[in-house]
């Protein structure tokens, strides 16, 4: 098992308040990781983080064996790490058809990009019935599936899910944990952020449980899915 | 109303003029949510280097050369200066609150007015600028002035390539998803500061196009020109729904239009005389702006603020 992403003693901070306090995780080629936590945990921090649009104030981030720190964040998609954020943030007023053309917005191979939008319809076919609508008059789950569908397009190798199961209904979700069963086996690494912590661990082979900036606790998927205090605060049992 | 072509025709010239320099506020707001009041002197330095193109000229120059490098001076100036104070007055300013670029670019208005001002020779006072010569066209009852042909002209050519290039484009695409969502657009890979450079620098090269058309129509260039054409225009993008490149034109028109026909028709309305004529011309374009805000407050073509978060 090789390390895809490495972080280490992360912090990260909102002018004084510091959001993500010294957090170290490993994500492994073809595996999916899991983040659970409370709200305002610092989950969504780290993904930003990650992703460029943050800055840390101390510690390491190693993505395919490149130090991220310093990189831009338009830098990073093109080294293999997409990002699909919290609330989806689609472009409302292009198609859907053009949202997917702007994950792919460093590629230069035509064919391979029209491959990978048919790829995309063929994983979400209600995007494929609707490519030419505008993109913000989609219903929720449909954004959720166009945000995924797009970050894709840059056929990362780490892709990093930020709560895809947000306001979804059961079945809407179901649909969303298949296709990340189905992504994982068509061998994209997965870092998956849920509040849905049942679904979200009986997926992951790695999880992480984040408390107020830090990792509290680690295991295997299903060795949180058997924690006593994990099912108290995270899985609603008493 | 004998006249009412003539008015027409003389409320859309105006109206185009407006236009071209709106794109420029409606382009930078679109990206960045700036208003960036040193536009009006961005049109005004563009205009100088036109001028300064034309004196370097040899004497007895045909217009036909001379009109098209004083447009490539102008666009350069105005381009240059629009590109450096993005990069030097705007860029460290991104994260700071909203007042602070504001400020900073009523500032730097008055700093070019007074640098032109200072150091442009002669510019103490208004500037002789070319005039094409020769009879005005005379096409049914509308007269149109030689010198008004180049903006009738480099108007919608301006427009049809501006549209080409956000509709068609790489860049283009780049541009409307930054407008959109700037934070996801660097996802994506897009290098936003590169798109708002490119913003700023479009939105210049369109006021200097405005400035060469306003120095042929005026016969002449003047430090403060900017400055309530640059006001004018800023109305003109904000009736037209600012963000919406279309809308800046077509709030440009309407604005010009709306002048054109209050000064010439609003005194024979009974009761109105008093209200009639050049000097209320400004009035009448700010009483349209309030009607429509007040029916349409996102502008004619914008679309509304709930849509864009
Ligand atoms: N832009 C911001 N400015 C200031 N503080 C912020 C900002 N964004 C987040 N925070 C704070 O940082 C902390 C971590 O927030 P973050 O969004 O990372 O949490 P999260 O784990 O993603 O929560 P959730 O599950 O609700 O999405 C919170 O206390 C939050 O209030
Ligand atoms: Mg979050």
């Amino acid at each position: 098992m090789t390390a895809l992403l490495e972080v280490e003693n992360l912090r990260v901070s909102y002018g004084k308040i510091e959001a993500v306090k010294g957090i170290s995780f490993t994500v492994n080629q073809g595996e999916v990781t899991t983040l659970i936590g409370t709200n305002g945990a610092g989950k969504t921090t780290t993904l930003r983080t990650l992703s460029g649009l943050l800055r840390p104030t101390a510690g390491k981030i190693s993505f395919d064996g490149q130090p991220l720190n310093t990189v831009p964040a338009h830098k990073i998609v093109s080294l293999g790490l997409a990002h699909s954020p919290e609330g989806r943030h689609i472009f409302p007023r292009m198609t859907i058809e053009e949202n997917l053309l702007l994950g792919a917005f460093l590629r230069k191979d035509q064919a391979g990009i029209t491959a990978d939008v048919e790829r995309a319809y063929g994983l979400f076919p209600i995007l494929g019935e609707r490519r030419k609508q505008a993109a913000g008059t989609l219903s929720g789950g449909e954004q959720q599936m166009l945000a995924m569908g797009r970050a894709l397009m840059s056929q990362p190798k780490l892709l990093m899910l930020d709560e895809p199961s947000m306001g979804l209904s059961p079945l809407m979700m179901q649909k969303i944990m298949a296709t990340i069963v189905e992504l994982k086996a068509s061998g994209t690494t997965i870092l998956l952020v849920e509040q849905n912590a049942q679904a979200a661990l009986s997926l992951s082979d790695q999880g992480y449980v984040m408390q107020t900036g830090q990792i509290v606790l680690t295991g295997t998927g299903a060795d949180l899915l058997n924690d006593e205090s994990v099912r108290k605060s995270y899985l609603g049992e008493d | 109303m004998h006249d009412l072509p003539q008015q027409l025709a003389n409320g859309l010239i105006l109206g185009a003029l407006y236009g071209l320099v709106a794109i420029g506020y409606t382009m930078v707001y679109g990206i960045v949510q700036l208003i960036n009041f040193a536009h009006g002197e961005i049109f005004m330095v563009g205009g100088f280097g036109a001028l300064t193109a034309y004196l370097a000229l040899p004497g007895g120059t045909t217009l036909w050369l001379a009109v098209p490098l004083m447009l490539i001076a102008g666009i350069l100036v105005s381009t240059l200066v629009a590109v450096g104070a993005e990069r030097f007055a705007y860029r460290p300013l991104r994260s700071a609150p909203r007042l602070a670029p504001l400020i900073t670019a009523i500032g730097l208005s008055i700093v070019l007015q007074q640098l032109v001002f200072s150091f442009y020779p002669d510019a103490k006072k208004a500037r002789v600028f070319p005039k094409i010569p020769g009879d005005p066209f005379e096409l049914a009852s509308v007269t149109i002035q030689r010198s008004d042909i180049f903006l009738i002209i480099a108007a919608p050519i301006c427009m049809l390539i501006l549209g080409w290039f956000v509709a068609r484009t790489r860049s283009g695409r780049a541009m409307q998803a930054t407008s959109q969502d700037p934070d996801t657009a660097k996802l994506m890979g897009i290098d936003t500061d590169r798109v708002i450079v490119m913003a700023f620098a479009i939105g210049a090269a369109f006021a200097a196009v405005a400035a060469v058309a306003y120095g042929l129509r005026t016969g002449q260039v003047d430090f403060r020109m900017g400055f309530i054409l640059g006001l004018k225009a800023f109305t003109a993008a904000v009736l037209g729904g600012i963000g919406n490149i279309y809308g800046a034109m077509l709030g440009g028109l309407a604005l010009g239009l709306a002048e054109g026909l209050a000064t010439a028709y609003i005194q024979h309305i009974p009761g109105m005389h008093l209200f009639g004529g050049g000097a209320w011309k400004d009035v009448w374009a700010f009483v349209l702006l309030i009607v429509v805000l007040l029916v349409r407050p996102q502008g004619l073509l914008g679309e509304r603020v709930a849509d864009r978060a």
